[in-house]
């Protein structure tokens, strides 16, 4: 068994385990601590993939700021053990079970469908997810323009912050 | 990244440094309402001529590696865009002021959100087209809520800024689940996808969600449902510069990532038209039989507007040249009217939020002459009547659905119109012919307002009168 496969199986099997202890476990804090591993399990995944770029993002935005901001809600809802999230046993959970199914049933079929393998190993593949090689398509060659634009973005959200929280503007 | 590139994103680039510029007054100017305000004109102005200097010295070419392009429709989307904005400023102060609402930070949030519109009505690619759908939507969302001390503005804010995002998340999706199956976010090679042979279904899955995404941006049935609540709680100056520029954006950005795709004449693509049609129809329908039913002109306005996405989306349905141009004219038309229909809302407007609905209205050309003479030369010409540009919009649209073998879908579209006529021409009558209830009180239309109100009459009739133009322009 190569080096990659035991890497693989080891990070699938606790992607899928976290995964499951999301909507099983009924301590909130308990379900985001285990969307945590599986976030980090997820970035493992991408690096057994050559995607390094992909595992720093996926650490830097889900497992850091994605998370303190879900545990701060956790937090401020003041969640004591007596009002732990009941679980709702009705007909809603059975739809939307069905309904998860569908779309997870639709996505893998679709995805067979459009398969494009890049052979393992190959050069395209080793450099595509490379931090250098996203730079490079970010800031000298495609996406310079929308690039730029993503910072009014940010901008914009920084502006629209305090004028709707200051207290007293003028 | 070549002098070429900048050229042809010039009038981007300048309003984007004026929104820039803008903040950095507001930060460090005492008293900067005015300068901000005169600031923003000129940026717009800037934007325009910049505009209009790549419409004529570089139409259709690219530019930034594909990502933008420049002429034709574009031009008029930024002259749509920039002439909103210059309206919306002329209106802004002397309203905000009114109902508390007046923030320097206003005029930075409405350049930023042109900035987002004019990249979109510019993208040749989903990648700006997304970009600028976010800088505009973040805008909006804080603009919806202006109004700080109105717990109607804080829910239209709440709600807007919510359901945006969940439809942004689709929109997004939709575009990876595209470039997953094509292997290129640009919309002429979408294009050249859905003109192969086969048709994998993970790109028609994303082509549906792109299709949700945008729907719910143009407040298209049947994803409606936040505009009557955000239109009728957002400030009513912010409500028009969302109903018409917004609407306008979200428009630009679904012509230019399905117009390349129709233009290929695929057959699978009948399904699509089906789709694009049902909702036209059920937008016209829903939208003009709700507002029958409102007691609020905000509402009632809001929903009409509903059903306005409904017309428009027939010239996507048509899927041909008359019906981009169609939608260009139309959008144009819109701007003028709603535009000047919200600015008397708003001009009426007392400070609590009073003189809304449709009973206070009663008598107003007792009252106050001049603004239910506006006010009815816009409800003309948003039902449809010749010869205000309202008429001609429909006719093109119409015009397109009947050359794309979609008759009965016009025939819908000018029952929906006739139904329209109820509201709109009611609204008139209850002007005119009814005696006066109660006080009315409302703000004085200052100059600027007056300016604004001018521009809107001048468009609504100059373009009634001379519709050729703008369709030369667009077919540039």
């Amino acid at each position: 068994m190569s080096l990659d496969l035991t890497f693989f199986i080891i990070l699938a099997i606790m992607a899928a385990v976290s995964a499951l202890m999301v909507i099983l476990r009924k301590n909130p804090i308990t379900s985001a601590m285990s969307l945590v591993l599986h976030f980090v399990s997820l970035a493992g995944l991408y690096l057994t993939l050559h995607a390094q770029f992909m595992a720093v993002i996926q650490m830097l935005v889900y497992a850091g700021a994605i998370m303190v901001l879900v545990v701060f809600v956790i937090m401020l809802l003041n969640l004591g053990r007596e009002e732990k999230m009941a679980v709702r046993q009705s007909a809603r959970a059975a739809i939307g079970i069905g309904a998860s199914m569908v779309l997870g049933a639709l996505l893998i079929w679709g995805l067979t469908q459009v398969m494009r393998p890049v052979a393992a190993g190959s050069s395209q593949a080793m450099v595509n997810g490379q931090i250098a090689s996203v730079g490079k398509a970010l800031f000298s060659t495609a996406y310079v323009f929308p690039f730029e634009m993503v910072s009014l973005v940010l901008l914009a959200a920084a502006v629209g912050a305090v004028v709707l929280t200051k207290r007293n503007l003028k | 990244m070549t002098q070429t590139d900048l050229l042809a994103g010039l009038a981007i680039e300048i309003v984007s440094i004026f929104a820039l510029i803008i903040m950095l007054t507001d930060a460090l100017v005492e008293r900067s309402t005015r300068l901000c305000e005169t600031l923003s004109i000129v940026g717009l102005l800037g934007g325009l001529a910049a505009s209009a200097y790549a419409h004529l010295t570089m139409p259709g070419q690219t530019a930034f590696n594909g990502m933008i392009v420049v002429g034709g429709m574009s031009t008029l989307y930024d002259a749509i865009f920039c002439g909103a904005g210059i309206m919306t400023v002329l209106l802004a102060r002397e309203y905000l002021t009114r109902v508390g609402g007046m923030f320097d930070e206003f005029y930075t949030l409405l350049m930023m959100s042109i900035a987002g519109m004019m990249l979109m009505g510019h993208s040749a690619d989903s990648m700006p087209m997304f970009v600028g759908l976010e800088v505009m939507s973040i805008c909006f969302y804080v603009m919806a809520g202006l109004m700080r001390n109105k717990l109607s503005s804080n829910e239209a804010a709440l709600k807007y800024f919510l359901l945006g995002a969940f439809a942004s998340g689709f929109l997004l999706y939709g575009i990876a689940l595209v470039y997953g199956s094509v292997g290129s976010t640009a919309y002429s090679a979408i294009a050249a996808k859905a003109l192969s042979t086969q048709f994998p279904t993970l790109f028609w899955v994303g082509i549906g969600m792109m299709i949700i995404g945008l729907g719910f941006k143009v407040a298209a049935f049947p994803f409606h449902q936040w505009a009557p609540d955000v239109y009728h709680g957002a400030p009513t100056v912010v409500t028009g510069f969302m109903s018409t520029a917004g609407k306008a954006a979200a428009f630009s950005g679904f012509v230019g990532f399905i117009a390349p795709t129709m233009a290929s004449g695929v057959p699978g693509l009948e399904k699509a038209k089906v789709i694009l049609a049902l909702l036209a129809v059920g937008s016209m329908l829903v939208g003009n039989i709700t507002a029958l039913a409102q007691t609020n002109v905000k509402r009632m306005l809001a929903y009409s507007s509903v059903a306005h996405a409904g017309y428009l989306m027939i010239g996507l349905a048509a899927g041909n040249a008359a019906g981009w141009t169609g939608i260009t004219y139309y959008l144009v038309a819109y701007l003028f009217m709603q535009i000047g229909a919200f600015a008397v809302v708003g001009i009426l407007e007392r400070e609590n939020g009073g003189n809304l609905t449709v009973d206070d209205y009663r008598g107003l050309a007792r009252r106050r002459p001049g603004l239910a003479l506006v006010m009815s030369l816009f409800m003309f010409s948003l039902t449809g009547i010749p010869p205000f540009a309202g008429f001609f919009g429909k006719y093109y649209l119409f015009n397109a659905a009947i050359q794309a073998d979609l008759t009965w879908l016009a025939i819908v579209g000018v029952v929906s119109s006739v139904i329209s006529v109820w509201f709109y021409l009611g609204l008139v009558v209850i002007m005119y012919f009814r005696e006066p209830l109660g006080e009315m009180e409302g703000g004085e239309a200052s100059i600027s307002s007056r300016t604004a109100l001018a521009l809107s009459i001048i468009g609504t009739l100059l373009i009634g009168l001379i519709p050729q133009a703008i369709i030369n322009i667009a077919a540039r």
